[in-house]
């Protein structure tokens, strides 16, 4: 009897112990929840040599998730998230998931000025800034010049010519896209989510109509370039990254911003509600925004960065590719994702329902 | 050959290996029909291989196996009228008693009015009616035993394989049940193949016994045959009591074989089939019960041998009690004795004198 | 009496980690999806106690058709696991010799060893149009343009099976294993022809294992997600799906607690019906030997 209650006093003890440990580490850990390109070693191992008492520890995730992760812990968890631009303000009014910046801590002379005065101009609620931007991209389409010369649009998707060899993902951004490609301006009926909804049920029409053209929906980047590579589709909704990559191997595959506008987005940085190394995280924002490690970052991530001449800083062979894709005039064109107001996701979640579930078309 | 005499089964010159190791080495025997034969051998020597191979589990490598005179090498085991009671019974754990029983009769397409009618009679005849509708694991050991036997005999098989049925029944079941399965075989009228190593068994059920050793026959014969007149050295130590001894060949004449033993006695014998020559080493059986015992004086038993000792020991087991005998030569003799009432004329220490007839005592050239 | 309190410490202390896991692991996560699933959102950060998450599911044909798709799948995947399952189970119990049977074990287990994605994506190389099999079949002249099989039901149901069929063999070998070589035997010796022995010995004998393969089968296929999302086509749905999207994409926890709510109770009613359709019953499925 006495043995065995040593035995479980000194495992009990044990425990204690090696949660004691892992609590208190002595360098401070910078926990950071990003996208799959945003961290690559070369940028952790100069930022840890630099601020050698901060260990970056990275998670990879995607918009949803991110979300979801923070939500399922009320903001703890994580130092530093990267979410969308349009993801922030309707999740922090309902549940609250960031804290303010202190703008004092960011050197914010390196910022693209439009970026910023946009970003923040979607994250700003009672006055308080909750984002900054890091980088852009864009949705549009990406077309096999050699199969489909004269594709313009969103709408060519659909179109019969190329009946089972275009692709798209069943998400948001095509419901966008089709919506401006039919002649409506979703972001404007974001204000009447009874117009919204109408706009909803004609795009779901049409893209259930068009689902007898698609070949296939795609679900990740890898997925999309073997399609598109294999040459078992000529024409897919894309990220515009994507399609950079895709252009090295195979110039013929080119980038092509929608005639109605190029669907773009602003990653961003914001802080967790319950964060734990805010100065670790406003130095790491400050460190990625440097001139050479925004190269380092452009290369892995293939998106331009939110500073001046962001463009210039690509790596060569996707500035060739950015350089294929756009005019002027695209830019111009370019449609920022509008702050998604709340009961929107619901809506688009339905009508992306209704679509995959409908058969044949 | 089947003409002459009707022989349930016959196996000629049947031969088994394994790999290198030949498990049964050129068996022939044949059974007449309606009688019960055993095989008796210690474990490992192959009498399961021999059964299976009858039952068509096995193929043999060389010989023929003939069921009612005809050859059944290219039958598949579903087809041979032979069949088997297995070491553990193998009974269908997923059937009842009747389903166990019905299992063949539906495998050979009987009417389900018919089935009914024969599964009752065999139960009936095996002493168990109206048991169709137990579990098998609520039988007793004695009466899984006795399914295990209808199951296969309400398919009127022309042989019954048994394979050491009774070897996992206690002491007291297992002498009702030899009994009783000698009964059942008279009953059925049927051949029996009976497999076992315990000779009491073989002995007492079986109208005709194989000894088998090393993949082979040693000797086939009645009881009494193997009992009074074994053909070999290994049947005769293997089938019943016998006190042994080994020794050469001193002298030797058409009656008798003089031979002295290892501890310097010298022994008369008859010696079996082959006539060992002098010089030749030999191993000499007599059995416990052939020996007379005398205290103190000397008996008669002109012609016999003869051994003086100190009794060492009594060990009283009814009928079957015995007289531990210490010879001058250190070595412990067996003698039968019947203690009416008592251990009698004898008590541990006493000097006797041994005394048996040379007609007893069997002798044969060492094997190996 | 020092005796007993010893033993009773023991016993507590072997039971310690299983009800720790049951309760930590199992049930409170349960209980929280239960919980959250009767919440009906009225306002941002305003909730009331509802059935309406289910009533709209009930309201909602999209839904509960995934679901019943997702079952009827599930079930097939289950049949033909069997039927593949079952003679490997078998060769591996009863035939193999013992060293080609560890072999054959762990070539079972060789689905299991890459992560569902790379699984998913080996299946994609080789079944897309200008993949592999696709390949093949036009050098060989078998076909003469390009074939896609890819994004189909089928290419689901076969990447499924591949993906549980472990599950399937391992009981059902634990069950043969314990079986005596001589019930076989005695099968064939009473007259049996290889369809009687099968039907009327083997798989009674098995019959726990096949149950208990069964439900872990179909349990896993109807739970899996990244298999049925990556080959299946255009209108393929699968209710592991709809879960996600609720939680993530739509925000929707409430709905997706509904949802996996639903997928538990409604999953566990099969496995029921078809405890009872088989005869069988959980108790002698788990505890016979
Ligand atoms: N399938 C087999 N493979 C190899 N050896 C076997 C096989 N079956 C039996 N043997 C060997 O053959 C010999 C005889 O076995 P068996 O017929 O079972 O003996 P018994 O029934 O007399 O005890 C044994 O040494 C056994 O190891
Ligand atoms: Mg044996």
């Amino acid at each position: 009897m006495k043995s065995t209650r040593a035995i479980l006093l000194s495992a009990s003890a044990a425990a204690l112990v090696l949660l004691a440990g892992t609590g208190g580490a002595e360098a401070e850990t910078l926990r950071l929840l990003t996208w799959g390109s945003y961290a690559p070693d070369k940028i952790v191992e100069a930022f840890e040599k630099k601020y050698p008492d901060i260990h970056v520890e990275v998670t990879f995730s995607n918009n949803e998730e991110m979300i979801a992760k923070l939500r399922a812990t009320g903001g703890a968890g994580f130092d530093l998230a990267q979410p969308s631009h349009d993801r922030i303000y309707a999740v922090q009014k309902e549940y609250g998931l960031y804290k303010p910046l202190d703008l004092s801590k960011i050197d914010m002379s390196v910022f693209e000025p439009k970026l910023l005065e946009g970003v923040k101009a979607n994250t700003t609620i009672d006055g308080k800034v909750y984002a900054v931007p890091h980088q852009w991209g864009t949705s549009g389409i990406m077309v096999d010049k050699t199969k489909a010369p004269d594709a313009k649009g969103w709408g060519d998707l659909c179109n019969s010519k190329y009946k089972g060899r275009t692709s798209m993902r069943l998400k948001r951004t095509i419901l966008l896209g089709t919506a401006f490609s039919m002649g409506y301006d979703p972001f404007a009926a974001y204000g009447d989510l009874k117009k919204y909804q109408e706009i909803l049920d004609k795009v779901a029409d049409k893209l259930i109509a068009c689902k007898d053209n698609i070949k296939a929906y795609w679900k990740g980047g890898d997925d999309l370039a073997s399609l598109m590579l294999s040459g078992e589709v000529v024409m897919s909704e894309t990220w515009d990254s994507t399609a950079y990559r895709i252009y090295n191997q195979n110039h013929n595959i080119v980038f092509v911003p929608p005639e109605t506008g190029a669907l773009a987005w602003i990653d961003t940085f914001a802080i967790p509600a319950k964060g734990e190394a805010d100065d670790a995280a406003y130095k790491w924002i400050n460190f990625v925004m440097q001139p050479e490690m925004v190269k380092l970052m452009s290369a892995s991530s293939g998106a331009v960065i939110a500073v001046k001449n962001g463009k210039d800083m690509l790596p060569d062979d996707k500035k060739a590719a950015y350089e294929a894709a756009w005019t002027p005039e695209d830019v111009q064109r370019l449609k920022f994702f509008a702050n998604i107001p709340p009961g929107v996701e619901d809506m688009e979640g339905k009508t992306l329902e209704k679509i995959k579930a409908a058969t044949g078309g | 050959m089947s003409s002459e005499q009707a022989n349930d089964l016959e196996c000629e010159h049947l031969t088994k290996r394994f790999g290198a190791f030949t498990a049964v080495d050129d068996v022939s025997f044949e059974i007449p029909s309606g009688s019960f034969f055993s095989i008796l051998g210690p474990s490992g020597c192959g009498k399961t291989t021999l059964m299976r191979m009858i039952a068509g589990f096995e193929d043999p490598a060389a010989g023929d196996i003939r069921i009612k005179g005809r050859s059944v090498l290219g039958t598949p085991p579903n087809r041979r009228n032979v069949k088997m009671v297995f070491q553990h019974l193998a009974l269908f754990p997923m059937m009842n008693v009747g389903e166990n029983i019905a299992y063949g009769l539906r495998c050979a397409g009987v009417g389900r009015s018919d089935i009914e009618r024969r599964v009752r009679d065999v139960l009936e005849r095996i002493g168990l009616p109206g048991v169709e509708g137990k579990e098998i694991n609520q039988l007793s050991g004695g009466q899984k035993q006795r399914i295990a036997i209808a199951r296969c005999m309400v398919l009127e098989p022309d042989v019954l394989l048994l394979d050491e049925p009774l070897g996992a029944l206690d002491l007291k079941l297992r002498e009702r049940m030899k009994i009783e399965l000698k009964l059942l075989q008279h009953q059925f009228d049927t051949t029996f193949v009976y497999i076992t190593h315990d000779q009491s068994e073989a002995l007492v059920m079986s109208d005709r016994v194989a000894v088998m050793n090393g993949g082979r026959f040693e000797q086939i014969g009645a009881p009494q045959e193997l009992y009074n007149a074994p053909g070999t050295a290994f049947v005769a130590g293997f089938v019943g009591d016998s006190n042994r001894w080994s020794g050469r060949v001193v002298a030797a004449d058409a009656e008798a074989v003089q031979v002295e033993t290892a501890g310097g006695a010298r022994l008369l014998c008859r010696p079996g089939a082959l006539r060992p020559a002098p010089g030749e080493a030999v191993e000499v059986f007599v059995r416990p019960e052939a020996i007379a015992i005398a205290g103190g004086g000397a008996g008669e038993g002109a012609g016999g041998n003869r051994l003086a000792g100190r009794v060492d020991s009594l060990l009283f087991n009814g009928a079957a009690s015995r007289v531990l005998v210490r010879g001058a030569d250190d070595r412990l003799v067996e003698v039968a004795y019947a203690p009416e009432g008592g251990p009698g004329d004898f008590g541990p220490g006493d000097a006797v004198e041994l005394a048996w007839a040379a007609a007893q005592t069997k002798c044969f050239p060492s094997q190996g | 009496m020092p005796r007993k309190d010893a033993d009773r410490l023991s016993l507590i202390l072997l039971m310690t980690p299983l009800l720790l896991w049951l309760v930590l692991l199992i049930l409170l996560p349960h209980l929280g999806i239960g919980y959250l699933s009767l919440r009906e959102k009225v306002a941002p950060r305003v909730y009331h106690f509802s059935f309406a998450n289910y009533i709209d599911f009930l309201h909602e044909p999209i839904y509960w058709n995934t679901l019943l798709r997702t079952a009827w799948m599930s079930i097939l995947v289950t049949v033909l696991t069997l039927f593949v399952g079952f003679p490997i189970a078998y060769y591996i119990a009863k035939v193999a010799g013992r060293r080609s049977r560890a072999a054959l074990f762990l070539l079972c287990l060789v689905p299991l060893w890459v992560s569902d994605l790379v699984r998913a994506f080996g299946w994609m190389m080789l079944l897309r149009e200008t993949g592999i099999v696709s390949g093949l079949l036009q050098w060989a002249g078998l076909s003469s343009g390009p074939v896609e099989m890819l994004y189909n039901d089928v290419t689901v149901i076969v990447g499924l099976v591949y993906t549980v069929v472990l599950f399937m063999i391992v009981p059902i070998v634990s069950t043969l294993d314990g079986m005596d070589n001589s019930l076989i035997e005695a099968g064939y010796n009473l007259g049996g022809s290889r369809l009687t022995v099968l039907r009327r010995i083997i798989v009674p004998y098995a019959m726990p294992g096949i149950v208990a393969g069964c439900i872990i089968v179909f349990m896993l296929t109807a739970g899996s997600y990244l298999t049925p999302v990556l080959l299946g086509g255009k209108n393929s749905m699968w209710f592991t799906e709809q879960i996600y999207d609720q939680f993530i994409t739509r925000y929707n926890w409430e709905g997706g607690s509904t949802f996996g709510i639903l997928l538990l109770v409604f999953t566990s009613l099969v496995v029921w019906a078809g405890l009872r359709l088989s005869g069988q019953n959980l108790a002698t499925t788990v505890a016979k030997r």
